[in-house]
């Protein structure tokens, strides 16, 4: 077969798939068109998170699979890499969502905000590619601008570094410009800050550094302040805008919880950063402050439960979309178990010594990533879908409901069972390696060759599996959810 | 006509939210002013790069609870001793490496990054190099050739082979020994380093 008829058969085979999932973009605002790009791509994205996770976690159980072809680091560095993508293009899109709504006015700039997207999605595809194909380099700056700069989280190169810093600079000129072109609020200021933060923060781990614990201190600047503060306020942000959207909440209570929110979640944030400097080389005061204030990280979060629970209750959970409901009520409780509850139970110093750097960590990495963002994407995701499908009854009594109820499910209890995995792995660990063995290397092979880390690591990829599957159904659901459907949403209005 | 409580007020909890997002950033600006001057290179925290000449150790000290890095008298690495820059320069190029070659995404420093491997913090000082005169040679033979001088401890783990040149090579011992110098507040707790079997 030639190139020409491998093409025309792709091609169709795309006509064919565009048929069947029957979605129309003309229902869709412009920069909701622009949003449900971003979307599609988090999707694939989350996809590939999984199945690389699902990769790592057999190396844990038979450490010889795919030995020097793709290693752990390169699975596992595909793995976060992959979820801070997808969460970072599910926000844009949720932004460039309501975008438009809030500011009551049409999208400015959508002409470079298209571009952004596919400059932005040619250089992720790239990155990856890279990631996969040519892993590691000489430990010379060309393999830190090119392949990769192996700093954890942030492990694209500096190239892609620079590339991210434009896009989102684009990203927030729609926002800005749109905004004062139309109507400004409370949202949209809080946003706007949010933004600032949010990208100026990147620059931070944009740097080499010899002195490995100035490199971690700003390293943690990126990672910590982006996921404890500034994605928590961005995401305080779609969740004031979704309660109004949904449940007709009225703006003033949600603008006036927003500004609590942020209150709270800076307020404790941006110094409970404090938390990653107790071991790092940085002076003693880190843990009490650090301790201290990382303490008080769940409270805005216990604050967002209630304030999303209330709504629903006090508007009888009557909305037209109950998937998306369903996903923001999982949203406000994995924020509050997954960062709060398992955040703190290993912040203070006292447990922290023995508790760094084994699998609590990413026992509670697991469920606060799921918890906090995983879940408003999903919301976002069928907001988009019902009206991508043009505005239809997405309520109670859609066909084949069984479809999001089971995903749910499965995706919650996924996470949940390798989350107590791990959680049982890092106990073990803690004990074992860190408090009687003394965190030598022998220390650490005797805790993970111990029969009840090795069960776990079996329960963590069995829990895995349990995920992905739900991941698959959750995927068809939304390719297929609302097909057909002929009833229309109601509008929803304030009250 | 107002007569909305204060603490139900949209504006009253917007300048709450100004002024503690204004406050608690400021307050970390100046932190990470004194942090950042506490631990430069050459500081009582973290030692100056020739600190690579010294024996460096990990002591418990039964009045702090904790164990602290002693450096003590002349200790080669590879039998030379390095001036400053020249210690800096082999420790760059260790950390480089340690970058390039993706190690976090396996192993932790200082105790940050991917639980597959062991913590690289206090590796230096290790037990699992047998004796201080073995130390240098098993690590050169270890990180060239990890899949030959595999150290699974019955895990069955081995680390791949990764390309590491010998200068490379040397340049991670470096930055492994440099690293063992850093002041990291007690942690990790109750390590037995390869001196105390001594």
């Amino acid at each position: 077969m030639n190139v020409t008829e491998l093409v025309e058969k792709a091609t169709t085979r795309v006509k064919d798939f565009k048929a069947w999932v029957a979605l129309d973009s003309t229902n869709l605002t412009d920069g909701q068109q622009l949003a449900v790009k971003y979307f599609t791509v988090a999707v694939i994205l989350f996809v590939a998170q999984i199945l690389f996770g699902l990769l790592a976690a057999t190396q844990f159980i038979w450490p010889g699979f795919l030995y020097e072809f793709l290693d752990f680091n390169v699975n596992r560095m595909v793995h976060i890499n992959a979820m801070v993508v997808w969460m970072l293009y599910g926000f844009i899109g949720s932004i460039y969502w309501l975008l438009e709504d809030e500011s009551q006015t049409e999208i400015v700039g959508l002409k470079l905000g298209n571009l952004a997207f596919w400059v932005l999605t040619a250089a992720v595809t790239l990155v990856v590619l890279v990631y996969l194909l040519v892993q590691i380099g000489p430990g010379k700056d060309s393999s830190l601008w090119l392949i990769n700069e192996g700093r954890e989280y942030i492990e694209a190169p500096r190239w892609a570094d620079i590339g991210i810093v434009v896009v989102m600079l684009i990203f927030f000129y729609n926002v800005v410009a749109t905004f004062s072109k139309g109507k400004w609020s409370g949202i949209a200021g809080v946003l706007t800050l949010d933004l600032v933060a949010l990208a100026g923060l990147y620059v931070a781990g944009m740097f080499y550094m010899t002195n490995i614990t100035h490199e971690q201190y700003w390293w943690w600047w990126v990672i910590h302040l982006w996921v404890e503060a500034t994605w928590e306020v961005l995401v305080g942000v779609i969740m004031a805008w979704s309660l109004m959207k949904l449940l007709g909440v009225r703006r003033k209570i949600v603008q006036t919880w927003l500004y609590i929110e942020v209150a709270l979640m800076f307020g404790s944030g941006i110094l409970g950063l404090g938390h990653h400097y107790f071991w790092i080389g940085t002076p003693e005061y880190w843990l009490t402050i650090g301790g201290f204030f990382s303490a008080l990280e769940p409270i805005p979060l216990v604050a967002m439960v209630v304030h999303a629970v209330y709504d629903s209750g006090t508007h009888a959970f009557k909305n037209g979309n109950h998937p998306a409901l369903a996903w923001i009520i999982a949203h406000a409780f994995g924020n509050f178990f997954g960062a709060g509850v398992w955040g703190f139970m290993h912040t203070l110093p006292q447990i922290n010594l023995y508790t760094h750097g084994t699998q609590w960590s990413a026992s509670h990495g697991h469920l606060a990533f799921f918890g906090a963002y995983a879940t408003i994407n999903i919301a976002f995701f069928y907001l988009a879908i019902q009206h991508w499908r043009g505005n239809v009854w997405m309520g109670a009594g859609i066909a084949n409901a069984w479809r999001w109820k089971w995903a749910l499910g499965l995706l919650n209890v996924g996470v949940l069972g390798m989350t107590i995995a791990m959680l049982v792995a890092g106990y073990e660990q803690s004990f074992i390696e860190r408090a009687v063995e003394g965190s030598t290397w022998g220390g650490y092979f005797t805790a993970q060759n111990h029969p009840s880390f090795q069960s776990a690591m079996s329960w963590r990829l069995m829990f895995g599996l349990v995920t992905a599957a739900g991941l698959g159904l959750l995927v068809w659901d939304l390719l297929t959810t609302g097909k057909g459907e002929t009833r229309k949403a109601q509008v929803i209005t304030q009250h | 006509m107002n007569e909305e409580p204060l603490w139900a007020s949209e504006s009253f909890w917007k300048k709450v939210a100004i002024w503690v997002t204004a406050g608690s950033f400021l307050i970390l600006v100046v932190l990470t002013l004194d942090s950042l001057s506490q631990t430069s290179a050459g500081g009582a925290r973290v030692p100056a790069y020739a600190v690579i000449n010294k024996k460096v150790d990990y002591q418990y000290q039964e009045k702090l609870h904790k164990s602290i890095p002693v450096i003590g008298e002349d200790e080669f690495l590879f039998g030379q001793e390095f001036s400053e820059e020249e210690a800096r320069q082999l420790v760059d190029l260790g950390k480089k490496t340690s970058q390039a070659k993706n190690c976090m995404n396996c192993h932790t420093l200082l105790g940050n990054g991917a639980y597959y491997a062991p913590d690289l913090t206090k590796a230096w000082l290790d037990q699992g190099w047998i004796s201080t005169e073995l130390r240098e040679d098993m690590m050169m033979k270890f990180l060239m050739a990890p899949e030959k001088n595999a150290r699974t401890y019955g895990s069955n783990r081995k680390m791949p082979n990764l390309g590491i040149t010998e200068a490379e090579a040397k340049g991670l011992i470096a930055f492994l020994k440099w690293m063992s110098s850093i002041d990291t507040n007690g942690f990790p707790y109750n390590f037995k380093t390869i001196y105390a079997e001594q």
